[in-house]
């Protein structure tokens, strides 16, 4: 189902509408969380690992942490969980009640396809929006430990963001982007099986609805692993 | 009235427009069909009369290719139904109309979109889209709640619209799965009377699953008038002067009985005699 959802990227018809439309509702309705969540994970973090820096003297290091941990691991993974949280289960409840409506069915009798018209402008909406999402909350992640650090520990804002941007590396940045778009696809694509597998009516949808949470949730905290260790594999031999 | 038919084909005198040819199907409870063979002609209404569970909306699904059988053929306008891939099903099931038991209407789409969404689909532009829509909601009397949702209709409305929906596009076949179904008698009057109103003006072949043998016989005993557009005792027969109305009676996923309307009133047969009561 995954791989049709891809494949029905390259030929037509194409639903360009309904991408737009999830796009808005993934995208632009995750926004308020990411922010909100982002900015106090980077100030928090500036808090917790400040106080060890300072027993060393090397408070300015503290730009160069955040800004490895947000880019590498917690900004993608992070949003990957608080979208798959909100969209996910959106997406598995709204397909499934669809489903036991028998609305999929007349959309099936009406000639549609339910892959290119339910399955693909999600899964492109989600691999579209969840890396800007990931982008946002890295830089509002970083707004937020540099607050914590000019107010906290006393660290100028320019010398947090210089460090922060010097130790960045063009390979972090795959890392975090490619890792946001695995995440990306496997919260719609999850979402997506779930809700077009409900079985056992609205009782169905409500557990196919936290399925949907639990499975992207495990599944992208175990992609991440794997994701990290091939990415520093590749950073090892490139 | 308007609504001429447009999507439908040329077929030969005495061919089949649907054909079952020993279907199968079934799941983890077993086999629900077994071995269903019958045909309709040009212009009949089969009427699939059985218990709940008896395999009638399985054989509609199956009809219109949403269900493939475990075993048989499923011939319809000519084509090989059951040989089709699902991509070729599509195009297939543009020719058909399907009646949903709910109308499994689209809840976040109007009743205007609704109706209008096969030719939305097909890129029609608003110009085309809009006086067609008009035309099929007029016929089923529902012109005022284009901008309604389903949500706003009553059960009787949605039937009508899901009815309008499935004649968009003026199919030669259309499916009626319990179309009156939890609906109060008049109500139910009014969505039998426009599946006459399909019948007697339009020419269309349908199949329709019920429980209620009352929808039958109206079916058989009355037609549509379309110079008084009025619904009038008699039956409505073909050319051969054959009653265009049949009956199927499933029992255990097996034809029980299959006759005209005059031959179930007259049979003996204890279980169908369950139904005349």
């Amino acid at each position: 189902m995954s791989a049709r959802s891809l494949t029905n990227f390259f030929t037509a018809p194409r639903y360009n509408q309904d991408t737009l439309d999830q796009m808005d509702d993934i995208g632009v309705g995750s926004l308020p969380i990411v922010l909100l969540s982002g900015f106090f994970i980077g100030a928090v973090m500036v808090l917790q690992t400040g106080s060890q820096f300072q027993r060393f003297g090397q408070v300015s290091l503290t730009g160069d942490i955040v800004s490895l941990a947000l880019v590498r691991e917690l900004g993608p993974s992070i949003t990957g969980l608080l979208v798959a949280g909100r969209c996910s289960s959106g997406i598995a409840s709204e397909l499934g009640s669809m489903l036991v409506t028998e609305q999929v069915d007349a959309m099936r009798a009406m000639g549609t396809d339910p892959s290119r018209k339910l399955i693909s402008p999600r899964v492109l909406a989600a691999l579209v929006t969840v890396p800007l999402l990931t982008t946002i909350s890295v830089f509002v992640g970083l707004v937020g430990g540099m607050v914590a650090s000019v107010f906290s520990l006393r660290l100028s804002a320019t010398t947090f963001w210089q460090r922060a941007i010097a130790i960045l590396e063009f390979s972090d940045l795959m890392q975090g982007f490619t890792k946001s778009l695995v995440f990306g696809f496997i919260l719609a694509s999850v979402g997506c099986y779930k809700g077009l597998t409900v079985r056992g009516g609205t009782q169905g949808v409500g557990r196919a609805t936290t399925q949907a949470v639990v499975v992207s949730s495990v599944m992208i905290i175990i992609a991440d692993t794997f994701l990290t260790k091939l990415a520093l594999y590749l950073a090892d031999k490139l | 009235m308007g609504l001429p038919p447009r999507n439908s084909r040329t077929l030969q005198t005495n061919e089949a427009v649907i054909r079952f040819d020993d279907v199968w199907i079934g799941f983890d409870e077993g086999p629900i069909l077994r071995g269903l063979t019958f045909s309709t002609q040009p212009g009949e209404t089969l009427v699939l009369l059985g218990e709940t569970g008896t395999g009638k909306t399985l054989a509609l699904k199956i009809a219109a290719g949403l269900l493939r059988p475990d075993r048989g053929a499923v011939h319809a306008l000519g084509q090989h139904v059951t040989g089709k891939t699902e991509e070729e099903l599509l195009e297939f099931r543009r020719q058909v109309g399907f009646v949903f038991q709910e109308g499994a209407l689209f809840d976040s789409l109007t009743v205007g979109e609704n109706v209008a969404y096969r030719l939305e689909e097909d890129g029609a532009s608003q110009e085309v889209i809009t006086p067609q829509v008009q035309e099929v909601l007029r016929f089923v009397e529902l012109e005022h709640t284009s901008e309604l949702l389903p949500s706003e209709l009553s059960g009787g409305m949605r039937r009508r619209v899901s009815i309008a929906r499935a004649l968009i596009t003026r199919p030669p076949i259309v499916l009626y799965d319990s179309p009156t179904a939890g609906l109060d008698p008049i109500t139910a009057q009014t969505i039998i009377t426009l599946i006459l109103r399909l019948r007697d003006v339009y020419g269309v072949t349908a199949l329709m699953a019920t429980h209620r043998l009352q929808d039958g016989f109206a079916l058989a005993n009355f037609h549509f008038d379309p110079k008084t557009r009025t619904v009038r005792r008699g039956a409505s027969s073909n050319q051969d002067k054959q009653p265009i109305t049949r009956f199927l009676v499933l029992r255990d996923g097996r034809i029980y009985f299959e006759g005209s309307p005059d031959e179930l009133l007259k049979s003996k047969d204890s279980y169908l005699q369950r139904f005349l009561i």
